[in-house]
């Protein structure tokens, strides 16, 4: 429950953590930046809720996860899944930020023999988990995957990225019941909360409210955090790492198209959106990208 | 449970289904069995029974069971998804993405396929599954004929890598192979002779295909009958040969005539040499309830229905002839 993760004593941040907030938020920052020239290159994706999701991509591959570009095959690995597969953006863009894959190469987004494709796919590259796109799988798939390392007596932990929207969907509900059923405390769900979904506000569409409650009644642990404060997102995770006996739930409270003006909580940048050159510079230059920065990034 | 004739003699395909994976259980030690409720039905108590911490129970939620067994695979184990042949129907997209789009390693099994459920009625009779998972890519299809065969097949699948949808049964099984009896995926065998129609069938028809070529023999009719146990990839040689010896077909399948077997032969055929077919299957219609054999009649599966689809494609053959 938010109330009893909350109550845990904070414990004094290591003498390098400033340090790492500061790389994480240059990791979420080249997140935004690459994706939003990756659709401006495609002619098309989802550029808000790729937005919404930097800092806790960010913070899952630059801090949490125990999974390395050099180690892929690794048994033990921790395992990330993008549920919400639209996302792929951000998740190409976080990966090559880390070494996981070439960031030129990922400009390619949603191109004919390009590996990345609009949406993740595990036959294309490797280090994706398992290819995501349609909501609710992947959350399935990592509670699979969570089964399996728990039945190998492995520690390695498991986190599956949902979408706001993704939550109308009832295999998450299944999934939500199983995980719980199975005591499965090597699993995190991470809620990008961002209120919008394709059409229009999540409350105008299918009401989610009151959502902590819904997972407190699956009997998930469950914290309510600022999705784009590092700090809190790192605490967050530690403290789901050190949950036992119940999977746990971040629900991280962010805005749609986050660091971009124009974008922010509009619904249609949920996508598939073309962005102009104009609305790309635009939106690297709200970034903090300049003028090489943007010709590089842009005039592939 | 580990001898292979007791197995044989089990009443039906899915009660052999389940003493196999059971008595396989240590020799492929990273099975695990998913169950949505229904281990009593899908067979797979035996397992439960002899391996209690592989089975893994989901509850009545079969869309998050298809996915997770992505998952399972993922890690390196063998899942074998369990549930009636009309809830995979359920769960078809996510074992399009989560296992097939993934080239997984886990196996779809499924009980209580076509009109042989009987009395549960036309919501329990899935009549769609061949088709549906025929078309997912490098999705393997099968379809035992009896105890003996899905005895041999459950160890195929194991050995074999890559995603599998195979259905089992409910009813009681004829016995139609002995214990020497070959199972291999992607190849039909012959198991009756004959040079003037070829009759291709699968499950449960097959036992009835056999009958109907006892009754075209009392007029001088020679069929041969083909056991195509697997329904993806077919085997195109066994076909080739079939039509350059024999000129004409019937398919038998407890299925839809669009989109199991039959489509699939006739697809093939039509590659490699066109020839008469006629369809044997449920004509593009829901199922209702009834004893088994009762549906079998009402619907026009049973021997006569396939003796007299023999007939027709003879007599277009000669016809076809004649104008040559």
């Amino acid at each position: 429950m938010a109330s009893t993760m909350r109550s845990v004593i904070e414990e004094a941040p290591p003498p390098a953590a400033q340090d790492l907030e500061k790389q994480l938020a240059l990791a979420a920052n080249f997140t935004r930046k690459h994706a939003i020239a990756s659709i401006y290159h495609a002619g098309s994706g989802h550029p808000g809720g790729a937005l919404s999701c930097a800092d806790l991509l960010a913070c899952l591959f630059g801090a949490e996860l125990n999974f390395w570009p050099n180690a892929i095959d690794e048994p033990h690995r921790d395992r990330f899944v993008l549920s919400k597969g639209h996302a792929a953006p951000a998740l190409y863009a976080v990966a090559a930020h880390y070494g996981f894959c070439d960031a030129k190469a990922a400009l390619s987004l949603r191109k004919l023999n390009s590996k990345f494709q609009g949406h993740p796919h595990v036959l294309d590259l490797p280090w994706v988990e398992t290819s995501t796109g349609s909501l609710g799988q992947g959350f399935s798939v990592a509670l699979g995957m969570a089964m399996g390392l728990k039945l190998q007596q492995s520690k390695a932990r498991v986190y599956a990225m949902l979408g706001d929207g993704e939550l109308q969907e009832g295999e998450v509900w299944e999934a939500a019941m199983c995980a719980a059923h199975h005591r499965l405390d090597n699993l995190c769900v991470v809620i990008d909360y961002n209120k919008l979904q394709s059409d229009n506000l999540n409350s105008a569409i299918m009401r989610l409210e009151p959502l902590a409650a819904k997972w407190r009644a699956f009997d998930w642990a469950i914290a309510e955090i600022d999705g784009h404060d590092i700090p809190e997102i790192l605490r967050t995770f530690r403290r789901a790492g050190a949950t036992h006996g119940r999977p746990s739930v971040v629900i991280a409270n962010t805005v749609k198209g986050k660091g971009v003006k124009y974008m922010e909580n509009i619904p249609t940048w949920h996508g598939s959106v073309k962005l102009s050159r104009e609305q790309a510079e635009d939106a690297l230059r709200q970034l903090g990208a300049r003028g090489d920065e943007i010709a590089e990034l842009l005039n592939v | 449970m580990s001898n292979p004739a007791l197995i044989a003699n089990s009443d039906s395909l899915r009660e052999a289904f389940g003493k196999t994976l059971s008595s396989l259980g240590d020799e492929f030690p990273n099975v695990v069995v998913l169950d949505a409720d229904i281990a009593g039905g899908t067979g797979v108590h035996h397992f439960r029974k002899s391996h209690p911490e592989r089975m893994l129970q989901f509850g009545i939620a079969e869309q998050n069971m298809m996915a997770a067994a992505g998952g399972l695979a993922a890690t390196g184990l063998i899942p074998i998804v369990t549930t009636f042949a009309v809830f995979c129907l359920r769960a078809v997209e996510q074992a399009r993405l989560s296992i097939a789009y993934t080239r997984r390693n886990a196996k779809i099994v499924a009980s209580h396929p076509g009109l042989d459920v009987g009395p549960d009625g036309g919501s329990a009779q899935a009549l769609e599954d061949l088709a549906a998972f025929r078309a997912i890519p490098g999705m393997t299809v099968i379809s035992p004929a009896d105890p003996a065969e899905m005895s041999q097949a459950t160890r195929a699948i194991l050995e074999f890598e890559g995603p599998v949808y195979m259905r089992t049964g409910r009813s009681p099984s004829r016995r139609i192979f002995g214990d020497d009896h070959v199972f291999e995926i992607g190849k039909g065998q012959i198991v009756r002779d004959g040079m003037d129609v070829t009759i291709v069938a699968c499950g449960v028809e097959v036992a009835r295909a056999l009958d109907a070529a006892d009754l075209l023999a009392e007029e001088k009719i020679s069929a041969r009958v083909v056991n195509m146990a697997t329904i993806k990839p077919i085997d195109d040689a066994l076909l080739a040969k079939c039509a350059a010896e024999t000129g004409c077909f019937v398919t038998a399948e407890d299925h839809n005539i669009h989109g199991g077997l039959g489509s699939a032969v006739a697809e093939s055929l039509a590659q490699s040499t066109p020839c008469p077919i006629e369809f044997v299957g449920v004509r593009d219609q829901f199922g209702a309830s009834g004893e088994p054999e009762e549906l079998a009649q009402h619907y026009g599966l049973t021997a006569p229905f396939i003796a007299q689809a023999a007939r027709d494609a003879i007599a277009r053959k000669k016809k076809s002839r004649k104008k040559g």
